[in-house]
């Protein structure tokens, strides 16, 4: 037990029952819940101070525009960077993915030029690339994973030649939870002078993360899957990265100037933020970061961990159940992939829903991978700080339920 | 509505021992379906003899609503005329129809039961999300009907 039970009563949804049952919620990794902190400052935020931020002469705009700026401080202090101006706002990890493909990639990609991925990324770190390397003539190459679902260094390794201009990563797997070693990663990505782009979709919601250690040129993560708001995320870049990157969109607050014909940009890293930015929500993205560095990230971590290792356990004892991921709970997160006999994904998530159990079932946005573990889906409990020991208890006792209807074992 | 309910017998029966799954020699209609977000899928092959299926094939992968649907519906058509099939598509459609009504009970044996072992998939209904797994196998099947009469 990791001494976190308490803060569930934070959480508003997950007082809910549903069908007269609690609401066991293992699916943080698609999305988190919010806590009433998080809800009250985006509230508060509504009724005292809201306008539109940047040039407007008015006490609220400028109250306003202050509020955006210190949430863009927070979320910077919350992953160690040196200086707020090395974060921008976007839509999410997505468009942010998107933003550093099309910006960095679009501009600085050369026929020839190699994109080595790995086989576990995300759509989100796969797509765009795809994208910019058809327009740029770039070839995409991907890092196997070896037997037991760790990224195969050694192979990386032998990949990384001169050719390559970008290595992407993320840094905690969404579907097998596998946690490759960034900083070592970023190591032999230098040695032959490619940039690291780290998706941190999954990793920065569950580890202490300090830029200035990690080794990452760039890296991007998504408020709502750290009990944070939808519509909003963050790239973190180092400087000289950012000001090489071209903006992805145009429009209003990016510019410095505008002719007819040309503008010039605003300073970094405004030029990434064009249009009306999520000003609620970047103010509850800072409240959901005061909230997590309040628990701490190392008990975030840790409590994860502990989660983790008990539920391997009890699913270890379950027949015909296969578990996708790393056995070391030190090499993984708290997202654990599992099938059972020949019973699908979708129809064990149903009858875990019966026992209000929520967990995921597809393909998880990574239908490489799937293919890769000769899966056309998997089930996928994933936990939080709000998770309990109950929670997996209650796993344990629906997967009972999918084992004895269908009659497994 | 229990899951039991949801999950009968002779829906896991199809399931895991799904009816004409061998691709057909000579294929006069072949239509591939797929649920893109949850990534069921669903090839329906028609051969057609004198205006009936004389033989078909649904060969698929997914969760057991899907498979056992395809399944169940292959065994529903073969031998029936094309008109006799679109008016089973219509009737199996309206029985997933959420909306619909009328209370068409849950015994496939019951006197007057029009569907068959198919019925047993009316309690999917009670599960709106599963809704379109079951549909699949059907609306693929139209496709492959739509061909016949383009051709």
């Amino acid at each position: 037990m990791s001494g976190l039970e308490h803060l569930r009563a934070d959480f508003p949804v997950l007082q809910r029952e549903i069908g007269g049952k609690p609401v066991h919620f293992l699916d943080s990794a698609a999305s988190s819940q919010k806590p009433t902190s998080v809800l009250e400052a985006m509230d508060d935020f509504y009724r005292c101070c809201y306008a539109n931020v940047h040039r407007g002469a008015y006490a609220l705009s400028a109250e306003s525009t202050e509020r955006y700026e210190a949430a863009r401080s927070r979320v910077a202090s919350f992953i160690n960077a040196s200086d707020p101006t090395q974060v921008a706002f976007a839509r999410g990890a997505t468009s942010a993915l998107n933003l550093i493909a099309h910006g960095w990639g679009g501009e600085h990609l050369r026929p020839g030029d190699r994109v080595l991925l790995t086989e576990m990324e995300h759509h989100a770190n796969l797509v765009p690339w795809q994208m910019v390397a058809a327009r740029t003539g770039a070839r995409l190459d991907f890092v196997p994973l070896t037997d037991d679902y760790r990224l195969d260094l050694e192979a990386l390794e032998e990949k990384l030649d001169d050719d390559v201009a970008v290595v992407g990563v993320t840094g905690m797997s969404n579907v097998l939870g596998t946690i490759p070693p960034i900083p070592r990663i970023a190591e032999a990505a230098r040695s032959v002078g490619a940039l690291l782009v780290v998706d941190g979709a999954q990793l920065v919601p569950h580890q202490p993360v300090d830029v200035q250690t990690l080794g990452a040129d760039f890296l991007v993560f998504s408020a709502h899957k750290m009990l944070g708001p939808t519509g909003i995320g963050a790239l973190w870049g180092r400087p000289e990265r950012l000001e090489e990157m071209e903006p992805y969109e145009g429009g209003g607050e990016m510019i410095a100037d505008v002719q007819l014909h040309t503008s010039t940009w605003a300073a970094i890293p405004h030029r990434f933020e064009a249009g009306t930015p999520p000003i609620a929500e970047a103010v509850g993205f800072a409240a959901a970061v005061d909230y997590l560095d309040k628990v701490g990230m190392d008990q975030v971590a840790a409590h994860d961990a502990d989660l983790t290792a008990y539920a391997l356990e009890l699913l270890a004892d379950i027949p015909h159940v296969t578990v996708y991921g790393p056995a070391d709970v030190d090499a993984r997160g708290g997202v654990i992939s599992f099938t059972m006999a020949d019973v699908h994904p979708h129809d064990l998530a149903t009858i875990l829903d019966q026992q209000g159990v929520s967990v995921r079932a597809g393909h998880h946005c990574a239908k490489p991978l799937m293919r890769r573990l000769c899966v056309p889906a998997t089930a996928r409990a994933s936990f939080y700080v709000y998770n309990t020991r109950t929670d997996v208890d209650a796993l344990v006792d629906a997967l009972g339920v999918a084992s004895r209807i269908f009659g497994v074992g | 509505m229990s899951l039991e309910e949801l999950y009968r017998e002779v829906i896991l029966d199809h399931y895991r021992n799904p009816r004409h799954r061998k691709p057909l020699d000579r294929a006069d209609a072949h239509a591939e379906g797929v649920n893109p977000l949850c990534g069921d899928e669903v090839t329906v092959e028609l051969a057609v003899t004198d205006g009936r299926i004389s033989d078909v094939a649904a060969i698929g992968q997914g969760c057991s609503i899907s498979q056992s649907s395809a399944s169940m519906m292959t065994d529903a058509i073969l031998g029936k005329t094309v008109e006799e099939v679109r008016d089973l598509i219509q009737r199996f459609k309206a029985m997933m129809d959420i909306d619909h009504e009328a209370d068409l009970g849950l015994d496939p044996d019951r006197p007057g039961a029009v569907l068959g072992d198919l019925e047993a998939l009316q309690g999917v209904r009670r599960y709106p999300v599963r809704i379109k797994c079951a549909n699949l196998p059907w609306t693929t099947l139209a496709q492959a009907l739509d061909q016949l009469s383009a051709s």
